[in-house]
């Protein structure tokens, strides 16, 4: 190794930077490019972090917007008061379809009148009851148009509770934000709150691969004949 | 060291490392394939409580029971009614598609006032009251300058509780004038009225005959009840039962049927006296209705014995005379042979002659009133309202002449001469006022252009139509009646069953706009006029009407849906044996077996146009719907081109090939046509389509071909004041 080299070398990074007396032996030009790439570094580090702030962070804030529910609506209460459950009000009609969301006609039969002091109520008897509307409702769960599901099939046939997949509801005592997605319309429940599509419980997400997560158990992953493959012909017939 | 370009290169690499690594783009890719399925234009079915409400079909006669599929409010679907008498499950192409009515751009959303030219489309939307003040002012005005009879009503059909409260407020009002769209129920009820005595229409139990012969009916091309008429067919080719189809065209009755016997046209009425005669020579007939001491009978036999013989029929009608005979013979050895007429859809009127010369044949073969024969059907019985008290003016007015002059001199068999409307408008016989309901005359009816000029006459139209039809469009106020799909209504099937039957139309969605039922509206018109014609309205509503007037069959009606009782349905018939008169003391039967003489010079008109109907296109007061339209055939309708039919011959014959273009001219008018070569058509003859070239609804049917009501006229049969043109005298010339 030439000795001059090394002198230039620690000259020159001494007056150009403090990094200088850090700076370990090497060529002039491979100096030259540990400060440049401490630059190309930081700046690839600033754009990764920035990046990784915006997808993790300011994208889901911007992609969902927040609504409030017509009515904040009490399902602890309410579960309480009825006999039979989630069914009590979020039931199959006789011809085996299920109802969904209840409409007025079902509340009307204790809400006719204002019954207690809760302001909500008041809210749904005078602007809902009272005028014949039916309320807005927003829908966590409800799905793309393109989505086959049958309610009657897995509650009735496989005796699935509800809380397997839309969670304990039922003891909440008000209702959550609504959060929509600005491009799709639809709620943020069917991706899942976090972002990352990562789930803890079962309910945390309604995609599909989370229908066949439990497809997959429950049917085996060899249930079509025809295509020796995973329960897809289940729904996708 | 300085910041530059590899600095920025850098940052952009981390960027889109950091993306990559964030759900970012995932999720995106997900959310903008589910964004591409939420296009505002991508239909998304209803979701709801799926629901079946039972409702009868008002879009033709045919009186069918509907069921319809509703998820949630909206109504998705309509199915027929299983069991039910006329149409059992069964529905035709027209009635699947009421729901585009129903839901469709041409409703009239609210009452309309003309603002501009009549004709123009400019109208300002008043309200109820105003519209129903200033009918009730025009009528109140004209009543006390003792013109009540100059008020005229156009009306789709006089059956049912709708029509009849229009004819009521009329009559007691001091009107004569209400006039239905004309039909061949019109030549049937003079026919009856002269061979057995009274007026009545014609049903025939068609499912229990064995032996058709049809003198161009449309049997499967919506004469009558089109499901009905579809499935006897069927129940006709299972059974083996021989069905003859006498056309000059090749419909598709006739290329269903099992013989086809191309006929001149318009001299159906000779092939069934050449029958006759051959009957009545080979003493085949059957006496249960004709004796041969019958002075009737003997008058007639001596005309067709003497004027009819095979050898002349054949001459007039260009069928050989060894066919006349076979088929004599066949038609008259039957058990239950039944003979029918009634051009296509049967929506056209035909001369009295024809119409006796063909109910002649089934009194010959003894089937008036017998299993699978012919029915003589009267009113519906159920419509018994309280008689009202008319003074002075009423009764002066409903004495004076009708406009159309039914029931008067040599119309006086007659209960409705609708075709004559125009005419006797145009001549001079003054309307003050005219309703239209359910019907469209303006296109309907035949010669367009006089009839357009008889509207320009009229200075008050108030239509009833629920939707901007041809019609509505020329009219001064348009007072929107609810959609079948909205309403209750009685609706008595009337088209050619022998067993009426009646069925009630039920609201299936609540009314989707302001509009309002015609018969509250005709109820609140008389109300408004007041004293004596509003007491001859009861009633608190329509609702209350239809109620009262069903009496205990109202529960029943409800709940079937409809009711074949013949003592609800129908009033008693007497068709006792014997009765039978086939001159009817008619003093000139030679007036009755004429050809008819077409309109027009043979010179300069060397060809002869003939209308006919189509099963898919909807001639009546409802058009084509979307869905009805797109199953014409290229053959008939091209892009905006209406298709005519000729023989190749022809076509050689004006120098004319497949696909061009020509002017096709007629006595009344002229339009730009494509020709559509057809070896099943006669030599010499040009078919054109009814129902196409509206000018009116949406843009599904407006503007698509030619009206041919435009290029044809009327031609009084002398004998009965019956529309008896079955086509008209027509030129073809390249164009």
């Amino acid at each position: 190794m030439s000795k001059p080299d090394d002198k230039t070398t620690g000259i020159s990074a001494g007056t150009d930077s403090t990094e200088a007396g850090s700076s370990s032996a090497g060529g002039i030009e491979k100096g030259q490019g540990n400060g440049d790439s401490g630059f190309v570094i930081l700046f690839f580090i600033i754009g990764f972090v920035a990046s990784l702030i915006i997808g993790w962070v300011v994208f889901p804030k911007l992609l969902y917007s927040q609504k409030a529910q017509p009515i904040d609506f009490n399902h602890a209460l309410h579960l309480e008061a009825v006999s039979d459950g989630c069914e009590s009000c979020h039931l199959f009609r006789e011809d085996g379809t299920y109802a969904g969301v209840p409409s007025n006609a079902q509340c009307v039969d204790c809400h006719q009148e204002v019954q207690g002091d809760s302001p909500e109520e008041k809210k749904f008897v005078e602007e809902y009851v009272a005028k014949e509307r039916e309320v807005p409702w927003l829908v966590y769960s409800k799905q793309p148009d393109c989505v086959f599901f049958s309610h009657a099939a897995h509650v009735k046939k496989a005796g699935m509770e509800c809380i397997t997949c839309h969670g304990p509801i039922g003891e909440s005592t008000s209702l959550q934000v609504y959060e929509e997605n600005r491009i799709t319309g639809y709620s943020r429940n069917i991706w899942g709150k976090n972002i990352a599509g990562i789930k803890r419980e079962p309910w945390d997400r309604m995609k599909m691969d989370d229908c066949a997560e439990c497809h997959e158990k429950e049917a085996g992953k060899r249930s079509s004949v025809q295509t020796d493959k995973e329960a897809c012909f289940v729904c996708h017939k | 060291m300085k910041i530059d370009r590899r600095c920025f290169l850098s940052l952009g690499i981390g960027g889109a490392a950091g993306i990559a690594l964030s759900p970012l783009p995932w999720k995106l890719a997900d959310d903008s394939a589910i964004w591409t399925q939420m296009w505002p234009w991508t239909p998304v079915p209803a979701d709801g409580e799926v629901t079946y409400v039972k409702s009868a079909c008002t879009l033709c006669p045919g009186g069918c029971g509907i069921s319809v599929r509703k998820v949630g409010n909206r109504a998705v679907k309509i199915e027929g009614v299983e069991g039910h008498p006329v149409n059992d499950g069964g529905i035709c192409p027209l009635g699947l598609s009421g729901l585009q009515l129903l839901y469709g751009p041409t409703r009239v959303k609210t009452p309309l006032k003309r603002a501009g030219e009549r004709g123009e489309g400019k109208w300002i939307k008043i309200s109820w009251e105003e519209a129903i003040a200033e009918v009730a002012k025009k009528l109140g005005d004209l009543r006390e300058k003792g013109e009540s009879n100059s008020v005229a009503c156009i009306s789709g059909s006089d059956k049912g509780t709708v029509p009849s409260l229009f004819k009521r407020f009329l009559s007691v009002y001091g009107s004569p004038n209400f006039m239905r769209m004309p039909s061949i129920q019109d030549s049937y009820e003079i026919a009856n009225s002269i061979s057995l005595g009274f007026i009545a229409q014609s049903g025939f139990d068609l499912e229990h005959a064995d032996f058709i012969l049809s003198f161009g009916s449309g049997l499967i091309e919506g004469w009558g009840s089109p499901v009905r008429m579809i499935r006897a067919n069927s129940s006709w080719r299972k059974a083996g039962i021989k069905v003859v189809q006498v056309e000059s065209r090749l419909s598709n009755s006739a290329a269903k049927s099992d013989k086809w016997i191309p006929i001149n046209p318009g001299t159906e009425y000779a092939l069934a006296l050449g029958l006759a005669h051959v009957i009545i020579r080979e003493s085949l007939y059957r006496n249960d209705f004709v004796h041969a001491g019958a002075l009737g009978f003997i008058r007639f036999r001596d005309l067709v014995l003497s004027n009819y013989s095979p050898d002349s029929v054949e001459k007039i009608t260009g069928i050989k005379k060894e066919t006349i005979e076979a088929l004599a013979v066949d038609f008259a050895r039957s058990g239950r042979p039944v003979a029918i007429c009634g051009r296509g859809h049967g929506k056209a009127q035909s001369s009295l002659g024809e119409l006796l010369a063909v109910q002649a044949l089934n009194a010959l073969a003894g089937n008036i009133g017998k299993e699978g024969g012919v029915f003589a059907v009267n009113d519906p019985a159920y419509i018994a309202w309280p008689a009202y008290q008319v003074d002075e003016a009423g009764a002066a007015g409903i004495k004076k002449e009708r406009i159309d002059g039914a029931g008067n001199g040599k119309y006086g068999l007659a209960k409705s001469l609708t075709n004559r409307f125009a005419g006797a408008v145009n001549s001079g016989l003054p309307v003050s006022l005219l309703f239209v309901l359910e019907s469209n005359p303006v296109y309907s009816l035949p010669d367009t252009k006089a009839v357009k000029d008889a509207f320009k006459k009229i200075p008050f139209i108030v239509s009833f139509s629920s939707f901007m039809d041809d019609t509505a469009l020329n009219s001064d106020l348009i007072l929107p009646n609810h959609v079948y799909l909205e309403r209750y209504e009685d609706v008595p099937a009337t088209a050619g069953l022998s067993k009426p039957v009646v069925s009630l139309a039920r609201p299936v969605v609540s009314p989707q706009f302001n509009t309002k039922h015609a018969g509250d509206v005709i109820i609140l018109i008389a109300k408004e006029v007041g004293s004596p014609v509003s007491d001859a309205f009861p009633w608190d509503d329509y609702q209350a009407c239809l109620e009262g007037t069903a009496g205990d069959k109202w529960k029943m009606l409800n709940e079937e849906g409809f009711s074949s009782d013949p003592a609800f349905t129908a009033q008693a018939v007497n068709t006792s044996p014997g009765k039978f008169d086939l001159s009817g003391g008619v003093a000139d039967l030679s007036i009755l077996f004429t050809p008819v003489n077409l309109e027009g010079d043979p010179k300069a008109y060397p060809l002869l146009l003939l209308p006919y109907d189509s099963f898919r296109i909807a001639n009546g007061y409802i058009g084509d719907p979307p869905f009805v339209i797109k199953t014409v055939e290229d053959t008939v309708l091209k892009g905006k081109d209406i298709l005519v039919e000729i023989n190749p011959a022809t076509a050689s014959a004006n120098g004319l090939s497949a696909g061009s273009y020509a002017i096709l001219k007629t006595p009344k008018g002229s339009a730009r046509v494509k020709i559509n070569l057809f070896d099943g058509i006669m030599p010499g003859l040009v078919a054109m389509p009814r129902g196409l070239g509206h000018t009116a609804y949406d843009n599904y049917l407006a503007g698509k071909g030619i009206n041919v009501n435009e290029l044809i006229g009327t031609l009084e049969d002398p004998a009965s004041g019956l529309d008896a043109a079955w086509g008209i005298r027509a030129n073809l010339i390249k164009a």
